[in-house]
Order: structure tokens, then C-alpha cells, then sequence
């Protein structure tokens, strides 16, 4: 977005009454007179202090972190709502979340780039491609019926869940140089050839997913929908788990993003489910690891913004405008140099250099070293992204994270499988 | 419960015979007693209760539903009566096992530190400095203690880097992480101390003379030991096995972090549980879970009478 003029905080603050009765055309500067804080409810994989910085510069809006675990997210929104301003979540939480009541459909009127958000979310397409919606898809969750609506809208409306922050598309990741052959699927989490070697993460509902995907490769079994399986495909798939688990096929399972990481570059496990900018963290540490594209195809996630319903007056303007902000590409641009995706791709992409938007976007080899946005070296020259292009990745998405109607089920089963 | 409420019921005792004859003594009793007995009420006693009543509500994915179910009960047992063992029974015999485990280490080490400190150091200061010197690993959190014995146990870790240096192995010796005796490593280093304060307290009391009087009585070191010093260390061994096992019972971190998050724990399933919101099947583990150490803290009670013993 192009911004009119940039005025710094100190010039806002001087002249705060003559600027707030003059019609701005940026973002509003009324925040910088009396400071906003916004408290931020999300994991702490978007909440950078970065943007925090960038941000009260912009705006003048404090962000204020609360930085937890997925499932805390939702918890807290569903039994604390007065406890945040804002909520950064994954869509899966939404079926969760919105029968609670404690969120407010977002007015795609306010949103500026409301119609610039990736076909990913609003249609479930990719380059005018359909990709798979197996799982809580965002398209199947993206619109509300109405601003108090606890129902989803099957087609477009004016208001929306959640506007999205980033979003990825997951495979697993492996250690080049400790497994000697080529990996290709999904099925060889489960090769006997990695025995106490291999890991799966341990959050039930995207573990079991993972497991949906091995199932499937391995061809004995084919699901109506992964992530919303019946109570005997979930036996079935616990079944293989757990004959895997008694063979000594896992070295350790992992819950967070870290001990995925340590396992990896540990060596303690060869092939294992993974996070993209996890595997980006261990070739940091200098160790091979490559997230390998897989012919079945991803596992995506992707989370948004949401607003409570408690939410009002000066500090809803703030979250809109702070989410407006995000849109605009700054943000979108530090994501995206990260490995993730952007919600809005076009002002990511003014914001980027034309070698970076060709290696992290396009797939094309770098022209030259890719840094990561605090600086480091990511990637030296030449070198080509894991999985390719935006289009190619998130264009051979299978499934998504879900909540399936058998949760409750899913979760004995799964403390099932950790218990054998 | 019973053994947090004993040193109310300690005090008592001793300031029964002076006051229990005049009401206005006891009434000044009674309040001297309320300050704690409404802290318990209210972090304790409510608490509970409500988790008691919230272990028979409904519940789904986004709410819970006051309306009185054995079904979460039902689900904790489910499968319990067919051949094959449910995950429930599962989940306590390792915990149990680990519980076994970890008191079979840190209750004759504890003792030994603590007999050390207290019979083997003249100096007053010398052992309240070393006695200092055990909380010292308590100055970081439970967590870093932990995570610190992966870079010495992993796959290429210090030990198993060093044992192939010289020699000794040529394979790594793939148990020393992730394994039970990971989480027993991890449990002995984290609980010891809490068996060493209670019998270093114990001993401590000890009248010497009574030592000097087995001793010139013409007792040996090991009859001493056996006969005088044991007797009297009763209480604190049985005060420090109960934090131990209560400790380890409830503990899904160490058990997650050390075993790979391949263990099960029952406080694990009751964590995964609250993390999908499932707060009712969560508080109907809690109950069964708090059962089961009560009853194992009851076994202790009838071996040793603390209430006598201190």
C-alpha cells in the first residue's frame, strides 16, 4: 500500500489535534494521540517483535503479546473472551471456537483488500486450480452468515471468520544425508528402514492426519474425508500407529516446534512430520534437512485474525486498521521470508526484492543469497526452494487440519496409541 | 488430603491437655486454626468439589453441559473389563512402575545424603551449608534441569560419544534417551531432594545419647542403624515417599520431555484432554487419579503412624 505520507510518531504527537481533524487518507493517525494497546492471543510463531516495532512506527498501536500454544488459543477463546483484543488462530479452531459465541464476523467492508485475499481462502483455488479440501478448509469456514452469526456461510457474504496471517502447506522433512534413498511419500514415515528413527508429532488432530497420509500412500485404505474420519477408519488408523509404535518404529514424538527442530538436528530422527520454518531452523544450524515434496501431495494449515465480540469503539477501529496494516504488505513480506505465505500476495510482493519474490514465490533458484528477515543466511545462491512455486505447492494441497465430528473419540484413541 | 491436614492436627494434640478443659481456650483454638483450615477450604476443599461435579457433566466440543453423566466414567474404564489391558490400567501400571522406580533410587540415596549430613558432619555451619548446597539445582526450573541430560544421553550425545572414543561400544547405545530410564535418570535427579530434607529432619531430632546408650549397650554400627536410627527416621522416610510418589503420579513433563512423549502419564491424557476442551472427561481423571494416590498414601499411613511418629 502506498502510504501518502509517512509521518513519524514525534510529528504525530505535536501536531495530534490539527492532524485528527484533517481527513487522512493512510491510516488513521488518531491512534498515536492516545495510545492503543492491543493484547495479541496467538502462538508465538506470528508474534515477532519485528512487526510489534514496525507497527507502533505505523500506527502507534501497541501490540501486546500473549504468546501461546495452539490449543491454549482456543481454550482461552472459548473460556476467557474478555482476556484478549485480538485472536491469531488456525481456521481448524474455528469449529470450536464460533458456536461459543465469542467472535464477531469482521466486515469486509473495512477490510481495504478484502478482495485481494488469496483465492486460497475465498474459493479454494490456486491459479484457477481447485485444491483439495479433505479437512476443515478454510473456504468451508472463511464466511459467517452474519456479524453474530455462530452458523458458516456455504457462499460469500460481508462478513468473515478470520482474515489470514499465513498460511503453509506441510510434508515431511528428512535428512538428506542419513537417509541414503530417495523419499517420494508419505509411506515411508513408516519404512522399516528408519526404525527408531522416525517421528510424528503429538497433537492428536494433525498427527492423526499425518497418519491418514501414510495410510493412504501405503494403499490399503482409502478415506472419505481425513479430516473427518468415522470411528472405524480412526481404529484403523490408530491400528497402524500402534503396530508401528510396538515395532520400535518411533524415536520420540515432539509437541512443539523446538523439539522438532533438537530431534532433527540431533540426529536423533531421520524423517519425521515437520514445520516448514522448522526445517529452515535446522539448515541454519548448518545441518541438511530438506522438506520433502511428496507425490500424494501437502497437509495445509492456515490461521487468521479474528476479533472478539467484546471488542468495540476505539480499540475495533485499532484492530481493523492494525489488520488493514498487516494486508498491506509490510508484514506480508517478513512472512513470506520466512517461508510462509501471505494472505494478500501482491503488496507481499511490492515489498520484496524481484530475486527474493523469484526464489520464496516462484520456485526459480536464487540469484543471489537469501536472507532470512532478522538478517541470517538462509540460503546461498543457487539454490532452489523445497516443493517449488507457490502454485506448485499449495496447488497439490490434499487435506487440511482439522476438527473432525468425532473428536472426542479421536483423542481416547490417540491417548490410546501413546499409552501402547 | 490427610497428611496436608496434619500438622493441624499435630498442633492440636500437643495443646490439648492445657486448654481442652476451658470452652473459652477452645473456642481461641478453633480460631487460632481458622486462618488455615479457610485456606484449605478454599483452595483445596472447592476446588476439588468442583471437580468432582464437573467429572459428571456433559460436554462437547465448545461447552460443558450440567447435566449428571456417568459417561465420563464410563469412558475413563472403557474397555477395562475385556482381556486385553484398557489405556487406563495401561497408563497406571507405568506410572505405578515409575513410582516403584523412582522411590527405589531416591529413598536409599536420600537416606544416605541425609544420614551423611546429619551423623557424619561435626560442624553446625558445614551442614547447614551442605544441606544448602542440595537445594541449589532448585535455582532453575524443573524443565532446563531436564532438557540439560539430552545433549549427554542422545544417539551422538556426550556418553554415548565418549563410550565410542574408547572404545567400549561401537554401536550408540540408542536407551540411555527417550527410554524409561531417561525418565527415571530425570525423576531421581528432579525428587531426591525431596526425600533428603524430610529425613535429614528426622534424623536430626535424633537424641544422641540415645546413639551413645545403643552404643554402650555394645550394639554394632549396622544395629544401631537397623534398631535405633531407622525407627526414628520413620517419619520423614514415609513423609518423603509420599512427595515423592505424589510427585511423580501427577508429573507429565519429565515423563514427556525424558520418554520421548512416547509414555504415557496419566496426567498427560488429562492435559490433552483439557487442551481439546474436554474439561469433564478431564476432571473424571482427576478424580480417579487422585484416588488412586490417596489410596496409596492410606497403605503408608498404616505402615507408619506419622501422627504418633512426629
Amino acid at each position: 500500500m502506498d502510504l501518502p505520507q509517512k509521518p513519524s510518531r514525534r510529528t504525530l504527537l505535536k501536531g495530534a489535534a490539527a492532524l485528527a481533524a484533517t481527513p487522512v487518507t493512510g491510516f488513521p493517525a488518531v491512534h498515536a494521540a492516545e495510545p492503543v494497546t492491543l493484547r495479541y492471543l496467538g502462538t508465538a510463531v506470528n508474534q515477532s517483535a519485528d512487526i510489534a516495532k514496525k507497527v507502533k512506527e505505523d500506527l502507534g498501536i501497541t501490540l501486546e503479546y500473549i504468546p501461546v500454544v495452539t490449543d491454549e488459543v482456543t481454550k482461552r477463546a472459548v473460556t476467557q473472551p474478555n482476556s484478549f483484543d485480538l485472536i491469531d488462530t488456525e481456521y481448524f479452531s474455528l469449529k470450536k471456537i464460533l458456536p461459543s459465541g465469542n467472535l464477531q464476523g469482521m466486515d469486509a467492508k473495512r477490510i481495504k483488500l478484502a478482495d485481494k485475499i488469496s483465492s486460497v481462502f475465498t474459493k479454494g483455488e490456486v491459479a484457477g486450480k481447485k485444491i483439495g479440501d479433505q479437512g476443515t478448509a478454510p473456504k468451508k469456514v472463511f464466511y459467517l452468515e452474519g456479524i453474530d452469526s455462530k452458523k458458516f456461510a456455504g457462499e460469500q457474504t460481508q462478513w468473515i471468520s478470520l482474515i489470514p496471517t499465513v498460511y503453509n502447506a506441510d510434508t515431511l522433512g528428512i535428512r538428506p544425508d542419513l537417509i541414503k534413498m530417495p523419499v517420494t511419500s508419505w509411506k515411508e514415515l513408516l519404512n522399516p528402514a528408519f526404525k527408531g528413527k522416525a517421528s510424528i508429532l503429538n497433537i492428536p488432530s494433525i498427527g492423526i492426519m499425518d497418519a491418514a497420509m501414510v495410510v493412504e500412500a501405503t494403499g490399503d485404505y482409502t478415506y472419505g474425508d481425513k479430516g473427518n474420519m468415522t470411528k472405524p477408519e480412526i481404529d484403523r488408523t490408530i491400528k497402524v500407529l500402534i503396530e508401528a509404535k510396538r515395532a520400535g518404529q518411533f524415536r520420540a514424538f515432539w509437541q512443539d516446534f523446538n523439539e522438532s527442530v533438537n530431534l532433527m538436528a540431533s540426529g536423533e530422527t531421520v524423517i519425521q512430520s515437520m514445520w516448514s520454518p522448522a526445517v529452515t531452523k535446522v539448515r541454519a544450524q548448518g545441518v541438511p534437512c530438506t522438506y520433502q515434496p511428496l507425490k500424494e501431495g501437502y497437509r495445509a494449515w492456515a490461521s487468521g485474525f479474528g476479533i472478539p465480540k467484546t471488542l468495540s469503539g476505539r480499540k475495533l477501529d485499532a484492530a481493523y486498521d492494525f489488520i488493514n496494516w498487516f494486508l498491506s504488505g509490510w508484514a506480508g513480506a517478513y512472512l513470506n521470508r520466512q517461508g510462509y505465505y501471505s494472505a494478500v500476495l501482491e503488496t507481499a510482493q511490492a515489498n520484496m526484492q524481484p530475486y527474493e519474490w523469484a526464489f520464496w514465490m516462484e520456485g526459480r533458484p536464487a540469484e543471489k543469497d537469501i536472507l532470512g528477515p532478522d538478517g541470517t543466511l538462509i540460503e546461498k545462491g543457487g539454490a532452489t526452494r523445497d516443493g517449488g512455486s507457490f502454485d506448485a505447492r499449495m496447488g497439490a494441497v490434499a487435506c487440511w487440519n482439522a476438527v473432525m465430528d468425532e473428536n472426542t473419540y479421536m483423542v481416547r484413541k490417540w491417548n490410546e496409541f501413546i499409552a501402547a | 488430603m490427610s497428611d496436608l491436614a496434619l500438622p493441624a492436627a499435630a498442633a492440636a494434640n500437643t495443646a490439648a491437655p492445657t486448654v481442652a478443659a476451658r470452652p473459652r481456650g477452645r473456642a481461641l483454638a478453633y480460631l487460632q486454626a481458622a486462618p488455615l483450615a479457610l485456606v484449605f477450604l478454599v483452595f483445596l476443599v472447592v476446588p476439588l468439589v468442583l471437580t468432582g461435579i464437573v467429572s459428571l457433566w456433559e460436554y462437547n466440543e465448545y461447552e460443558i453441559i450440567p447435566a449428571l453423566t456417568l459417561q465420563n466414567y464410563a469412558d475413563v474404564f472403557d474397555g477395562c473389563l475385556s482381556a486385553d489391558l484398557c489405556t487406563t490400567v495401561r497408563t497406571y501400571l507405568s506410572t505405578v512402575k515409575f513410582v516403584a522406580l523412582t522411590l527405589a533410587i531416591t529413598l536409599p540415596l536420600g537416606f544416605a545424603i541425609a544420614y551423611f549430613l546429619a551423623f557424619h558432619i561435626r560442624s553446625g555451619t558445614v551442614r547447614m551449608g551442605l544441606f544448602l548446597l542440595c537445594t541449589i539445582p532448585f535455582w532453575t526450573s524443573n524443565v532446563i534441569r531436564m532438557i540439560s541430560w539430552i545433549p549427554l544421553l542422545g544417539r551422538n550425545g556426550l556418553v554415548n560419544d565418549t563410550l565410542r572414543t574408547l572404545g567400549l561400544i561401537r554401536e550408540p547405545i540408542e536407551g540411555l534417551l527417550y527410554s524409561d530410564f531417561a525418565v527415571v535418570l530425570a525423576f531421581v535427579h528432579l525428587d531426591t531432594v525431596f526425600m533428603i530434607v524430610p529425613i535429614f529432619n528426622s534424623l536430626a531430632r535424633i537424641d544422641r545419647r540415645l546413639i551413645e546408650a545403643a552404643r554402650d549397650g555394645g550394639a554394632s554400627g549396622a544395629q544401631i542403624l537397623w534398631n535405633v536410627i531407622l525407627p526414628l527416621a520413620k517419619p520423614g522416610i514415609a513423609i518423603g515417599t509420599i512427595f515423592v510418589t505424589t510427585l511423580v503420579m501427577g508429573d507429565f513433563v519429565t515423563v514427556g520431555v525424558m520418554g520421548g512423549q512416547q509414555i504415557a502419564s496419566v496426567g498427560k491424557v488429562i492435559q490433552v484432554q483439557m487442551s481439546y476442551l474436554q474439561f469433564p472427561a478431564a476432571a473424571a481423571n482427576a478424580v480417579v487419579l487422585l484416588a488412586a494416590v490417596l489410596l496409596m498414601i492410606l497403605g503408608l499411613t498404616r505402615m507408619i503412624d506419622l501422627r504418633r511418629e512426629l
